[in-house]
Order: structure tokens, then C-alpha cells, then sequence
């Protein structure tokens, strides 16, 4: 292992594989990621994939645009040798509620202002898209045919050897277990494999962010929640979009592989960074998508699994550093957004570390807001 | 020296070779191969290919294999249609009859 380098990236998850990615096209040298296990194997590989526009809040939905237009060409642009199975047919988004249709057409003005081609459609049009949807419970929907779903290993493993390549070293099931200041600047980062010194540290880790950043003395405004996940028997393609509703509490969706993968929000779930499973979960799960898709009927539930949420306090990403710390940058709090703004996330940090002028301001995402209280809550989260 | 066109993992048609690619690719744990060939995530959930799988993963990377075995339990077991679980309670039967 190296003993010292330019910067530590702490994640090897999506933010962190495409912050070295970024880093290192745009020049620096000597850059080193540490992983405690191996890539994607936090929330980046355990999340549903999918990729929408169809936010409620002003820079989740940029953040979200930024990383569409990128995912489009990614294979291409990271030089993948392998398809990672990119389908973009698009999210819709059902409303139950008047108060859900009524955000629903706020959220659908807002996007179009930011150049986002989402639509209010009525549940005729949605079942044009969805032939085998139930509409019974539901008001109306929001469709963008620009969203989509990717398998999120390859693609952050498409991120991992761009950067490999441009000479980035990753250390994977090499775990961070301090980070050493001094003068309120950072001067190394301890692991179980050795010690490196190094004056600039990003912490992209997920689940474990909060974990990171008591090692550095800083408490930072966020938590992990479990979510829960399924995933079914491949069988022959019949779901074209995403289909999420909020207050039935589902996302679900049909990969290229022919399997359908969905999860739900719950009550109550622990907050102990374990990755356990619980029975009611299989059963109000296939509850509620049996009531939107009753043809999923004789279909066959495979295995269920979990990750984590790591929620900021207005559910939007925390982009950039932190005043108390020279040397510390954060990529945090995606609030089950981090795979979808991986290629904003890696772009926007790699510029902000560099001193450039970021592609879209990130001010309004800095932690700084929570002391100013300047919150917009993200009011679209599964 | 094995066949390497044999599939291992019959529900996902992954192959001896695709194993072995794998590994020469840098993946020394099972969690990774499983996600990056797919191995053994079928309809079987490896019931029929992980020990065959592990065996070639302890040969080639000179692990025991007990040190190889997966550490998280993914329910069910079997698998299980939507109906059993989330459909509406019958007399006798249904969701809530076991």
C-alpha cells in the first residue's frame, strides 16, 4: 500500500468510484480510494437502480438531470467491456391522494422549467404505458420517459477501471478505521492495512458516512435507515417503466434480465447499520404491488435483501467541505438517491476540490444550510 | 483439468469458464463473483451450483473453503409466488394460513 497520496476517497460505491473518475481525468495525481469490502458492496449495490428526474425539490431534480445526460453515453464514455444494461423507459409516478396530484402537478411545472420532459397524464394514458396496471386506488400520474434503470455493479465497476486506468489505486476490504488531524487540517488516514499521509480526505461512504466522520471529530447531520428489496424470477418482459407510488409506498420495476425488483419505505426500520431482512416485509410488499399489478400473481419471489439509506435532514445530497476541517470533503446524504446522482456527484466534488467553477452551484447543497435553516424538503422519497 | 464450457450455474448459464474469468479478472470472493456473473442468483438460489462454484473458487485462490461460504441469509429459502404471500386471506389457506 501507498504511504502517502494527493487525496483519499473513503467508498467505493458509486460516489466515490466516480469522484476518483473525475478527479483523475482532470489531472490529479496520486489519488487513493479505500473500500471496506469491495466495490458496490454498500448501498450503491444493494439499491433499486432506478434513475429519475421527477423530483419535488429544485437541486435534486438538476443533480438528477446532470446524471441522466451522463448515464446516456457512461458505457461509451468509461469504456465498459461489459452492458451495463441501461433501460431507459422511463418512471411513472401514480398519485392516490388530491394532495399527491396536486404536488404532482407542481412537480411536473417545476421540472419542465429545468428543461426536465416530464408530463401530468391521466390514468387512460397510464395504462397506454402500463398495460397490466390496476388504476382503481389512483387519481392521475407523472410520466418522464427519459428515466430508466441500470444494474448499478457494472456501472460503478465501469467508474472503478476508467479510474484504475487513469492511475487511480483502489485498496478494496481495506477498512478506515481513523483519519488524523491537526491544527483543524487533515493530515493522514489510518487503515487495517497501513497508514497513508494526506491532507485531503472525501468521505463517500454510504451507509457509513456518519461513521467516517466521527473518526474526524465532526458530527455530521445525518443517519442510516435499513430499506428492504426483493427481487423475482426472470420472466418475460411486461413492465416498460418504473412505476412508484408514494403513499402505497412502492417502487418496482422489470430489468433487461427479465427479473422485477422492488422495495418500500416501512415503519419503523432499525438504524443499527446491519443488513438484516424481516418477514413482514415479504408480506406488505407483495401486498402492495399485487394491488397496482395483480398479473405478478404466480410469480416467484427469489430472495429479499436490505441496505441503507443515509438521510440528510431535507433528503438532498451534502456536496462540498466543511468549515471546522481543512481538508474534508463530503459527498453524503443521498437519502437513497446515491446511485441516480453518482455521475452529477462525481463531476460536481471533483470540481469543487479542484477550485473550478462547478458545472451547476452546489451552494444550496453545502452542509452549511442546516445552521442557516434554510431547508426545502425533498417531498418525493420512497 | 475440467471442461471449461460445463455450465455451473444452470439457472443462469454460467459456465467454468465464466468462473474462472472472474477470478482472473481479480474477484476473490464469492459476493463478487455472484454479482458479477450472476452465479448462482437464479430460481435455485445456488442450491445446485455453490458448492461446485466455491470448490473452483478454493482451487484457483488456494482458500479453504469454509472461509469462502456466504455470511448473509436471503429469505426465502425457497422461492414463493406473490399470491402465497400478499394475496388476499381464503378460508383455509392463503396468506395468513401458515
Amino acid at each position: 500500500m501507498v504511504s502517502n497520496a494527493e487525496i483519499v476517497i473513503i467508498g467505493g460505491g458509486i460516489s466515490g468510484c466516480a469522484i476518483a473518475y473525475n478527479l483523475a481525468k482532470k489531472g490529479m495525481k496520486n489519488i487513493v480510494l479505500l473500500e471496506k469490502d469491495y466495490i458496490a458492496s454498500g448501498a450503491t449495490g444493494r439499491c433499486g437502480a432506478g434513475i429519475r428526474q421527477q423530483w419535488a425539490a429544485e437541486m435534486n431534480c438538476q443533480v438528477a438531470k446532470l446524471s441522466r445526460e451522463f448515464f446516456e453515453t457512461a458505457e461509451e464514455t468509461l469504456g465498459y467491456d461489459h452492458d451495463i444494461e441501461f433501460k431507459q423507459k422511463g418512471y411513472l409516478i401514480l398519485a392516490a391522494t388530491e394532495e399527491e396530484d396536486k404536488q404532482s402537478k407542481e412537480n411536473v411545472a417545476l421540472q419542465n422549467s429545468l428543461g426536465i420532459d416530464s408530463r401530468y397524464i391521466s390514468l387512460e394514458e397510464a395504462k397506454k404505458i402500463v398495460p397490466i396496471l390496476n388504476t382503481t386506488d389512483f387519481i392521475s400520474a407523472t410520466y418522464c420517459k427519459d428515466d430508466g434503470h441500470l444494474n448499478p455493479w457494472h456501472t460503478t465497476l465501469a467508474f472503478a477501471k476508467a479510474a484504475e486506468r487513469l492511475g487511480v489505486k483502489i485498496y478494496t476490504h481495506t477498512e478506515v478505521t481513523g483519519i488524523d488531524h491537526q491544527n483543524e487540517k487533515i493530515i493522514g488516514v489510518q487503515s487495517n492495512k497501513g497508514y497513508i499521509q494526506t491532507d485531503k480526505v472525501v468521505n463517500a461512504a454510504g451507509g457509513h458516512a456518519q461513521v467516517i466522520g466521527e473518526m474526524a471529530g465532526i458530527e455530521l447531520p445525518v443517519y442510516s435507515e435499513r430499506r428492504q428489496i426483493l427481487v423475482t424470477e426472470p420472466v418475460a418482459p411486461i413492465l416498460d417503466p418504473m412505476v412508484i407510488s408514494f403513499s402505497k409506498d412502492i417502487y418496482c420495476q422489470q430489468v433487461p434480465h427479465g427479473a422485477f425488483i422492488m422495495g418500500r419505505g416501512g415503519e419503523n426500520e432499525p438504524r443499527d447499520l446491519k443488513h438484516s431482512t424481516s418477514w413482514d416485509f415479504l408480506e406488505k410488499m407483495t401486498e402492495t404491488a399485487l394491488s397496482i399489478l395483480p398479473d405478478l400473481k404466480n410469480t416467484r419471489v427469489l430472495r429479499q435483501w436490505s441496505g441503507m439509506y443515509n438521510f440528510s435532514p431535507d433528503k438532498q445530497p451534502i456536496y462540498g467541505d466543511v468549515p471546522e476541517l481543512k481538508g474534508l470533503y463530503l459527498a453524503i446524504g443521498f437519502s437513497g438517491h446515491g446511485f441516480m446522482f453518482g455521475p452529477a456527484t462525481g463531476l460536481l466534488m471533483a470540481e469543487f476540490i479542484l477550485g473550478e467553477k462547478t458545472t451547476i452551484p452546489i451552494d444550496k447543497l453545502h452542509i452549511s444550510r442546516f445552521e442557516k435553516g434554510e431547508l426545502i424538503e425533498e417531498a418525493s422519497v420512497v | 483439468m475440467p471442461n471449461h464450457d460445463v455450465i455451473l450455474c444452470r439457472c443462469e448459464d454460467v459456465t467454468v469458464r465464466d468462473i474462472h474469468d472472474a477470478i482472473d479478472e481479480g474477484y476473490y470472493t464469492l459476493e463478487e463473483i455472484k454479482r458479477v456473473t450472476r452465479v448462482g442468483m437464479g430460481p435455485c438460489q445456488g442450491r445446485t451450483c455453490l458448492m461446485l462454484i466455491l470448490r473452483e473458487l478454493s482451487v484457483l485462490t488456494d482458500q479453504p473453503i469454509e472461509s469462502l461460504l456466504p455470511d448473509t441469509y436471503r429469505p426465502p429459502t425457497k422461492s414463493v409466488s406473490f399470491d402465497l404471500f400478499g394475496g388476499h386471506p381464503k378460508q383455509g389457506g392463503g396468506a395468513h394460513g401458515f
